[in-house]
């Protein structure tokens, strides 16, 4: 007898119903004091722009490029870019001798008009180079301005720390 | 001369104070209505949002003023007009303290001291519809027009039961002037204990007429856009808007004063204040009042959802009428029997 852990209400008819019922006026003075109630309850909202929210590390923020040690960890394979469904991820690679990986980016833009956040990019790439970060504030004045690039998609291991734990546990 | 000069005193004053606090009313409707849903309400403009509707008003003056193509200009620009002077002028008959000795002059304090005063509310309030129903015409738009009509059928059914339930006190005090009604409700006998039905009659019909919730079928969003004032824009909107509220503070006061001892503080003689202090006294005592009632229009407006139009018109004709018309037996017999 129970729908969704809640104890079924018995159906009321209205010929059931006596006429003090039927005037309404008892539910009218029930929903009163309930809306009255709620006067006297703690408020639920927040005062956006001063109290900032942080989300848990399950939340898909921007893209963000992962940074190890001084250096992306992206390897310039082009998966992201591929799994992408709204083509907002272009990649430029380039052959390197200094670092440790053969292949770096050379250039690597995430256009932020075209993003949609879910996230396949994250989900595509082998050497867990892109994430999604806790960053919900993108505002921008004009088209140039959304098209990001490494400098501003780059994040420290530290700073994506959260994120990158969520990823190990739940991958 | 004298007389013509204390009128346009009061006129002035008690203009500027009823469009003050109209115009506050709404910061008041949004805040009560976001504390009942657990928000915090305006807040941004200037100290806790007070200036709120100063920003609002300002906006909507600025804001372009659309005439649709095939709109009726002349009547589309009038039916604003009349709505809210409608709403405004009804306030002329309400007593809102005793007489004072202002200046070796005694001063009613009431704009229009007519002794018809009850037929004067009741021939206004039905005025009211033509500002709602032409607005919904001239328009020339589907929404609109059934806005309109919706008003025009709702605001005459209740009308009648509006009429029929202040006959009860008309009867009780035996005059027609609202000065009169009054000093009738000395103490605590305030026309809402003696006819207990004509009192919810009439603020039943009362929420009909100002076409606020749950009787708001006449702007009802969901079906009708926003029913007779979809094609208004700017500030011609925003006097609809602001007729709303003023017809707010309208029917509290004539609440207030019918049933709820006007400006009468229960046992104030016995006190003995000087004059002054005891008009300043009455003045408030109403002001009080009327604030209770417009925050339980509020109240209920965020607490009872719209009625279905059906159920509207079977409200007004098989239940509040015939409640009207009981009232009306009740309150005969017992003035026969010599109780009041
Ligand atoms: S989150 Fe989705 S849309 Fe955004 S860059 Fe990654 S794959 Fe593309
Ligand atoms: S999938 Fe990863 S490694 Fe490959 S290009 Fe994208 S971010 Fe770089």
């Amino acid at each position: 007898m129970t729908t969704n852990g809640q104890q079924k209400r018995p159906q009321i008819r209205k010929k059931d119903l006596s006429l003090w019922q039927l005037s309404y006026i008892p539910e009218i003075i029930k929903g009163m004091f309930l809306t009255f109630k709620q006067i006297l309850r703690p408020k639920f909202t927040r005062q956006y722009p001063e109290e900032h929210w942080t989300p848990p590390s399950s939340y898909r923020g921007r893209p963000v490029l992962v940074e190890e040690d001084g250096v992306e960890r992206c390897v310039a394979c082009g998966l992201c870019a591929r799994v992408c469904p709204a083509l907002a991820i272009e990649v430029q690679a380039s052959e390197t001798e200094e670092l440790a990986k053969e292949r770096y980016p050379e250039r690597f833009e995430i256009n932020m008009l075209r993003c949609i956040f879910c996230g396949f990019c994250e989900e595509a790439c082998p050497e867990e180079a892109i994430v999604m970060s806790n960053e919900y504030e993108l505002v921008f004045s004009n088209q140039e301005d959304a098209i990001f690039g490494k400098e501003k998609l780059l994040m420290t291991t530290e700073q994506l720390k959260e994120r990158l734990e969520f990823l190990k546990e739940s991958r | 001369m004298e007389f013509f000069i204390i009128s346009v005193i009061k006129i002035v004053i008690v203009l500027l104070i009823i469009l003050t606090v109209v115009a506050n009313l709404v910061y008041v409707e949004r805040k009560v209505s976001a504390a009942i849903q657990n928000r915090i309400g305006p807040n941004r403009v200037g100290p806790w949002g007070l200036l709120q509707s100063p920003a609002d008003v300002l906006k909507l003056f600025i804001k372009e003023d659309i005439v649709p193509s095939t709109a009726n200009p002349f009547i589309h620009s009038l039916a604003p007009v009349i709505s809210i002077s409608v709403a405004l002028v009804t306030f002329a008959v309400v007593p809102f303290g005793g007489s004072v000795e202002l200046f070796g002059h005694q001063v009613k304090l009431m704009i229009a001291d007519v002794n018809i005063g009850v037929l004067y509310i009741l021939a206004l309030t039905s005025l009211g519809v033509y500002g709602v129903t032409l607005s919904g015409w001239s328009s020339n738009n589907k929404y609109s027009l059934l806005g309109g009509l919706r008003a025009a059928a709702q605001l005459i059914s209740y009308e009648l039961s509006l009429g029929l339930s202040i006959i009860g006190v008309v009867m009780i005090s035996g005059s027609l002037e609202l000065d009169r009604i009054v000093e009738m409700q000395s103490g605590f006998q305030w026309n809402a204990f003696l006819t207990p039905i004509g009192f919810i009659t009439f603020i039943v019909a009362s929420f009909a007429e100002t076409n606020r919730l749950p009787f708001d079928l006449p702007e009802a969003e969901p079906e009708l856009v926003g029913g007779y004032h979809t094609e208004y824009s700017g500030m011609k909107f925003g006097t609809f808007f602001l007729a709303e509220y003023a017809n707010m503070i309208t029917a509290s006061s004539l609440i207030v004063t019918l049933f709820l001892g006007g400006w009468q503080f229960p046992f104030l003689e016995t006190f003995g204040l000087p004059a002054m202090m005891a008009t300043v006294v009455q003045v408030l005592t109403f002001v009080t009042k009327v604030a209770f009632v417009l925050f339980f229009f509020i109240w209920i407006r965020w607490t009872i959802p719209r009625f279905r139009y059906d159920q509207l018109m079977n409200l007004g004709w098989k239940v509040m009428l015939p409640l009207a018309l009981v009232n009306l037996v009740i309150t005969g017999g017992l003035i026969l029997a010599g109780l009041f």
